[in-house]
């Protein structure tokens, strides 16, 4: 079963009709054991990065997302749920769950933001590393974004695409089996539901 | 939207019925639309109800972002249109009456989904008035200001709508929308007046609008979302086919 985390921010709603469109079962859970017992985990979020560390640490969730995180099974974050999963953020200067090493930086101050719209994804050459995730998806496809904070992952062989806003930004990684996207495919019409097409196959 | 039921107006009068909003945003959806706008004109406390039934049905039906408007006075309004399915709210008299609103709901839901929606009217040349309760009520400040003290209080996106222009099919208000996006740094949805391709053209490069709002347009199949998304693709804008 596909588990959304619900830890209070984040249109898990949105994220439940587009597995209902795409005829997959998944519900939402703030329950550490049907976490950890999940095929796969989506992990959303909308809003700052502060609210949701202390989100997720009141609901006791830190422990059961890095379990599951270490059974190698499918994990997929989502814009906010994307950066918490690195070291720091430049959002409050926040600590946030250093699954994935790196800081999220904020746009420079002259760049309109939030970025609010449609923005294309550029595959990086590490695209060949993730066939199956990245599969009927045209390099250049355009996604939904509303981020003011994007990802810079120190390690950037796992940058699998990136999008250019004044600058180019890491828009997917992937690393194992953590996959995070900084748009929303929930809302990214056929290309943003052929990805969640793509990833249901591997839970 | 009134009684829900989707109404276009010409300059906020005489609306002319357009049909069912589900069933209408779940075409433009086929059609390849970026974004579903809906404002509740009537916005009363009966008509609540009906509008959240829309909401949660639109939000089973698209695949793309929509944001609801239309009498929004507190974060409480807010989150029941949110927690709808509703991925943006837009406030537009709740908040020039308590510019509060919109510092309360960034705090509580973030910049990304308050959209500050700006009814404005020409006063002289270079200066627009904005309007208030369904562009009834003048309230004297400019549009200019009014924007400007918005985004500082944390509006992430202005739906700016030319009372003027509204319904005409004259084009777009280029004057007004240049002028405010060349104020404030958050994306600008133009609207109102859109009537032939080259309009769409113009308010995306002349005047800075980050995109363009249709209505009529569409509801009365003047125009395909097809159409003009090819037309602006030719010439070299930067759009999702």
């Amino acid at each position: 079963m596909i588990v959304v985390v619900d830890y209070g921010l984040g249109n898990t709603g949105s994220i439940l009709n587009a597995f209902e469109k795409i005829g997959i079962t998944a519900v939402k859970s703030a329950e550490g054991n049907v976490i950890r017992n999940a095929s796969g985990i989506v992990f959303p979020g909308d809003g700052a990065a502060g609210q949701a560390m202390r989100n997720i640490e009141m609901r006791q969730l830190i422990e059961p997302i890095k379990d599951f995180i270490a059974k190698g099974k499918p994990f997929l974050g989502i814009c906010l749920g994307m950066q918490i999963l690195l070291t720091e953020s430049e959002e409050g200067n926040t600590k946030c769950l250093g699954i994935v090493k790196g800081r999220v930086r904020k746009f420079n101050s002259f760049i309109k933001t939030p970025q609010i719209g449609w923005n294309k994804i550029k595959f990086q050459k590490e695209r060949e590393k993730i066939k199956n995730l990245s599969k009927n998806i045209n390099d250049l496809s355009y996604f939904y974004f509303i981020n003011s904070y994007y990802c810079d992952p120190t390690d950037k062989t796992i940058i699998m695409a990136t999008t250019d806003h004044f600058g180019e930004f890491c828009s997917i990684f992937v690393k194992g089996n953590i996959l995070g996207v900084q748009f929303h495919p929930e809302k990214s019409a056929n290309a943003g539901f052929q990805l969640l097409k793509n990833w249901t196959k591997l839970c | 939207m009134t009684e829900g039921k989707v109404v276009k107006g010409i300059k906020f009068k005489t609306f002319r019925d357009a049909g069912d909003p589900v069933r209408l945003a779940a075409e433009y959806d086929r059609q390849g639309a970026d974004e579903l706008v809906f404002l509740d004109i009537t916005a009363s406390v009966e008509n609540r109800d009906i509008l959240l039934d829309v909401v949660r049905r639109t939000a089973c039906e698209v695949t793309i972002p929509f944001s609801v408007g239309g009498g929004i006075r507190t974060v409480e309004d807010m989150r029941l249109i949110l927690s709808s399915g509703a991925d943006k709210v837009s406030v537009n008299t709740g908040a020039f009456r308590n510019p509060h609103l919109i510092s309360d709901c960034a705090n509580e839901f973030g910049s990304q989904c308050v959209v500050l929606s700006l009814d404005a009217r020409k006063k002289d040349k270079t200066h627009w008035n904005v309007f208030i309760n369904g562009g009834r009520e003048d309230t004297n400040m400019s549009a200019i200001d009014w924007a400007k003290k918005a985004v500082s209080l944390g509006a992430g996106e202005i739906l700016l709508t030319s009372i003027d222009t509204d319904g005409t099919k004259e084009g777009f208000n280029v004057e007004l929308t240049r002028a405010v996006a060349k104020t404030v740094n958050v994306s600008i949805i133009a609207s109102g007046g859109a009537g032939k391709l080259e309009d769409f053209v113009e308010i995306l490069t002349v005047g800075r609008a980050d995109a363009a709002l249709a209505a009529s347009l569409f509801h009365f199949k003047e125009l395909t979302i097809g159409k003009v998304k090819e037309y602006l693709n030719e010439r070299n804008i930067a759009v999702r086919i």
